[in-house]
């Protein structure tokens, strides 16, 4: 059953959001997960996964402080919902069971 | 403070443009914080990094959706369609005008359109239809530098082509010219027209061969029929293999029957198809001439290798008489500049006339002429369309004040205008396409043409969307933004108040309207005038009650005599003649004439015609000096000749009865020598626009080629025409008695002339029928709008007859600035047309005088109309209301 739906990058942008607690806004997610994980994540993908979750319910978001480093534009923070926890943890769940039920002979 | 560093402004700008607003500002933020981070390294870096950024967001879910797509504007048309056909139905006499005038104009343009179609898409019947052409031939006059040609060719040049330039061409086809022939069973005759031609003919027209196939003409006696002949002939039953005998000469078995040619097409008119070597086994003197490079008489078709262009073979073959010729007769030619090319069909229907050797005009002139009124017609619709939703600006103006200011903006009212005049133009259409496929049979007649809308084809379609959406948009664009363009406050406070200056577009555009009405009629007067004239100028003959026949069957040979006696005794007949050609034609022009004091430098070309006995007399010429010739005089049919009065002036001699007239040979001997006896009156026997041509009468062979036949006038031609036939048919019972009477020979020649007349006298009268339609809507408008005025001047104490005058001064001064521009233009134009013609009418002062004066009378009557009844109106009335 198909109940909470959680792509691979949008697990990964869930978790640093997480991971950043208040300080997650687009550019500093993006920091995290290049120097985390060492991959190119391109403006793009990254605001199409957080407009995806945001519209699932996973995430909320408030506007921030305007910086001159931004030319006056606000930051928009983006905060994990109960929803958005309950999908995570369904997430991990899932790989836990799955990790379990590998027979030891699988992986040598 | 630090110098900013700023993205690439061309990049931010697009992604402004496309991003979602409500993303916008956060990922713009996004954006330049991570382009500030960076550009402090590297400004190039930093700079690509953005540009690979802004490109990659740009994805669904960034992108901002597509505008007004919440709106359904389907429900918006539906609302302009209802509230469009309100206004139509609210205003019938001027929807009527409106739909009506336009529908007019629509169904003349599409006539013209379908003409024009026909014209363009002559020949193109045939699949090889740009590789096909006949050969011409031509040289220059070696005194006036002028050139001349035709397609009539010496016997050996088809030979040569094959021969000589085998490389540039798939098939070289020698043929005679078009003829009309008796073709008869056992026990019936028919005339049909037909072509005698090389076999190779049926595969390079690429004829549809319903049996046989496109070797059915290789063997000599053989026929390839049409459908519609076989049908005919034979009925029901199997034409092949049946005999047909040919003008009683020559006899041929059906081994093919092809679909019947459309009638667009040169070959359109040939009913049959037969071996030229047939025709050439029939005439001994033809295969005499197969290697006389003297006499022109052939003509030849040519289909083009594909490999090959009609420039490349006209280069190739320009020599060919130089290097053909034998020696010592092209000496005696080179001075002409002889040459032969090759014509394309392309050419042979629009570029008939040539120029200096070459193809130059000729029905293409049509072409545009009737293209540009076609144009004319459907503006002087559309404009109506503007001046009535222009003026009746007013009754919409408090709509538009509405819509605008519960927020309506000017796109969705230009929008609302252009969507009823679409449906207004549509409206038109539809009854505009009725009435085509109703009046196609007429038009047909008067254009003398097998035009049908073409219903099945796309392309019809496709071009009639376009030329909605076309006039849909030039005659409701200026109304559209005119109308939209009021300003709510003051059409709601009723001060629209029509200046002068907001009707002077409209004053502009009946101006051009009757411009182009007046001038069109000017030109359609002029027109019929230049045919009168040459209809009714002195021809040198009586031509009406006169009938001729050729007597071609060779059973006529040596029987003019008995058929004479019978004929008259039929007593229906006054005279009978005979001559070696029609009156109303030019068959045979001949060279190398002296006579005492001819300069010796002079080309001397005569029309060379043989005459019988009493062809004078039953055709009526005019002896204007010396005599014609006696019957009683033996030594007229030998040594006496009759020249016309251009003669006389051509040869520059007086007195010219008594003189003798002389033929040279090439080599200068003399062949025969004959007495001037007589000199007759100028006989009109080629174009009648031109200048008689010299021309000279003597009896001698082939004088009873053509009979001649004067009805008794006091005979009506109904009884005298079976008598005559009865007579002819006692002398030769296989005769076909296929006459025509030289009056409609005469009349035939302004055929031409008189359908395009015809056709421009129409669409000039509907010209003018739409231009006072939208008079009629201006005139009645204006009445309405000065209602209140008309009232108090009357109350005032004027007269009928004043407020008359006040109302209809303005539109008439308008059709006066129109004739003032009409009159040179319609000058310039005709002077131009009129300077082909040698022979022609002068553009005299009246044609101007009375087109303007019609126009301006025709405008009173429509203007009066509704001035009157203005005029009229009790002043209670009018002044109570409000």
């Amino acid at each position: 059953m198909k109940k909470y739906q959680l792509g691979e990058f949008e697990e990964i942008v869930i978790l640093t959001i997480a991971v950043l607690y208040k300080e997650a806004y687009g550019v500093s997610i993006r920091r995290e997960i290049e120097t985390r994980l060492s991959r190119k994540v391109s403006m793009g993908a990254l605001h199409t996964a957080l407009v995806r979750m945001e519209d699932k319910g996973y995430i909320k978001s408030y506007d921030g402080e305007a910086t001159e480093d931004r030319a006056g534009r606000p930051k928009k923070y983006f905060q994990i919902t109960a929803l958005g926890k309950k999908a995570m943890e369904y997430t991990k769940d899932t790989r836990n069971d799955l990790w379990k039920s590998i027979p030891k002979v699988a992986l040598g | 403070m630090k110098k900013r560093n700023e993205p690439p402004s061309i990049f931010l700008r697009f992604f402004r443009w496309y991003c979602h607003p409500k993303l916008l500002k956060y990922i713009e933020g996004d954006l330049i914080e991570t382009y500030n981070a960076q550009v402090d390294g590297s400004k190039f870096k930093a700079d690509f990094n953005f540009i690979v950024d802004v490109l990659l967001l740009f994805r669904p879910g960034i992108i901002r959706p597509a505008e007004n797509r919440n709106l359904t504007t389907s429900a918006m048309f539906k609302s302009y369609f209802k509230i469009g056909w309100r206004s139509l139905l609210t205003n019938k006499g001027y929807s009527i005008i409106n739909v009506g005038g336009l529908a007019i104009g629509i169904t003349v343009a599409m006539f013209i359109g379908l003409w024009i179609h026909d014209e363009l898409s002559y020949d193109k019947y045939h699949q090889n239809y740009d590789r096909i052409g006949q050969v011409w031939t031509g040289g220059q006059n070696p005194q006036t530098g002028a050139h001349y040609g035709g397609y009539a060719l010496q016997f050996p040049v088809g030979a040569t082509l094959k021969n000589a330039y085998p490389q540039y061409f798939k098939h070289v086809l020698m043929a005679w010219w078009f003829g009309d022939y008796t073709v008869s069973t056992e026990d019936e005759k028919f005339a049909r027209p037909g072509v005698f031609i090389e076999p190779g003919a049926l595969e390079m027209l690429s004829l549809k061969m319903l049996s046989g196939n496109y070797n059915s003409l290789d063997r000599q006696n053989s026929v390839v029929i049409s459908r519609s002949m076989a049908e005919t002939i034979f009925g029901q039953e199997d034409p092949i293999n049946k005999t047909l005998s040919i003008d009683n000469m020559m006899t041929a078995a059906v081994t093919g029957v092809f679909e019947d040619i459309p009638r667009n097409n040169k070959f359109g008119e040939v009913k049959f198809f037969a071996p030229w070597a047939l025709y050439v086994s029939a005439q001994p003197w033809l295969q005499k001439s197969a290697d006389d490079w003297d006499n022109q008489m052939t003509n030849t078709f040519v289909e083009l290798q594909p490999n090959t262009s009609f420039t490349e073979v006209n280069e190739a073959i320009k020599s060919l008489y130089k290097k053909n010729v034998p020696a010592d007769f092209y000496a005696t030619i080179d001075k002409y500049k002889p040459f032969v090319q090759v014509v394309p069909m392309s050419t042979w229907h629009l570029y008939s006339e040539f120029e200096d050797g070459r193809p130059v005009g000729g029905r293409i002139t049509f072409v545009w002429l009737f293209g540009i009124v076609g144009v004319f017609v459907l503006l002087l619709a559309c404009i109506n369309f503007i001046n009535l939703s222009t003026a009746r600006s007013e009754k919409r103006a408090k709509e538009v004040g509405v819509r605008k200011s519960i927020g309506a903006v000017k796109k969705q009212l230009v929008t609302q205008f252009l969507a009823e005049s679409m449906m207004v133009v549509i409206l038109a259409f539809v009854m505009s396409l009725i009435s085509v496929a109703l009046l196609t049979p007429m038009f047909n007649q008067l254009a003398d043409k097998e035009i049908s809308l073409p219903f099945g084809q796309p392309a019809f379609w496709l071009i009639a969307f376009g030329f909605i959406v076309f006039t849909g948009l030039m005659a409701g664009l200026y109304p559209a933004f005119y109308l939209s363009s009021f300003q709510p406050v003051k059409v709601l406070k009723g001060v629209l108040r029509t200046g002068r200056l907001r009707s002077l577009p409209r004053k502009i555009l009946v101006v051009i309207q009757f411009s182009v009405s007046v001038t069109l009629i000017i030109g359609t007067i002029v027109v019929y005038k230049q045919i009168d004239h040459a209809r009714n100028r002195p021809i040198g003959y009586y031509r009406s009650s006169l009938i001729t026949m050729g007597l071609t069957d060779p059973a006529f040979d040596n029987k003019w005599n008995t058929l004479k006696t019978e004929l008259l005794a039929t007593g229906v007949v006054a005279d009978a003649g005979t001559a070696s050609q029609p009156l109303t034609e030019i068959w045979n022009v001949t060279g190398g004439y002296t006579w005492p004091g001819k300069d010796p430098n002079l080309e001397a070309s005569f029309g060379n015609v043989r005459v019988g006995q009493d062809f004078g007399k039953t055709v009526g010429w005019e002896i204007v000096a010396g005599r014609d010739f006696s019957p009683d005089l033996k030594t007229d049919s030998t040594n006496s000749i009759i020249i016309n009065e251009a003669a006389v002036k051509f040869m520059g001699i007086e007195d010219p009865v008594g003189k003798m007239f002389t033929d040279l040979d090439d080599k200068g001997n003399v062949k025969w020598s004959r007495e001037i006896i007589g000199v007759v009156k100028d006989i009109v026997a080629g174009s009648p626009y031109q200048p008689v041509y010299q021309s000279f009468y003597l009896r001698g062979s082939g004088e009873t080629s053509v009979l001649f036949v004067r009805i008794d006038p006091s005979v009506s031609a109904n009884d005298a025409l079976p008598k005559i036939q009865k007579a002819i048919e006692k002398v030769v019972p296989t005769a076909m008695f296929d006459y025509k009477f030289v009056d409609d020979a005469y009349g035939a020649k302004f055929s031409q002339e008189q359908r395009v007349g015809n056709l421009a006298a129409v669409f000039s009268v509907l010209a003018i029928f739409i231009s006072c339609l939208g008079l009629f809507g201006l005139a009645s408008y204006v009445a309405e709008q000065r209602t209140k005025e008309i009232g108090i001047r009357k109350v005032m104490g004027a007269s009928i007859t004043s407020l008359w005058q006040m109302l209809s001064k303005d539109f008439v001064t308008l059709v006066i600035i129109a004739c003032v521009i009409a009159i040179p233009a319609g000058y310039y134009v005709m002077d131009l047309w009129l300077a082909k013609f040698e022979y022609r009418t002068e553009i005299s002062w009246w044609v101007f005088i009375g087109t303007c004066a019609a126009a301006i009378l025709i405008t009173l009557i429509t203007v009066s109309y509704q001035s009157i009844r203005a005029a009229k109106m009790s002043p209670v009335k009018s002044l109570k209301t409000e």
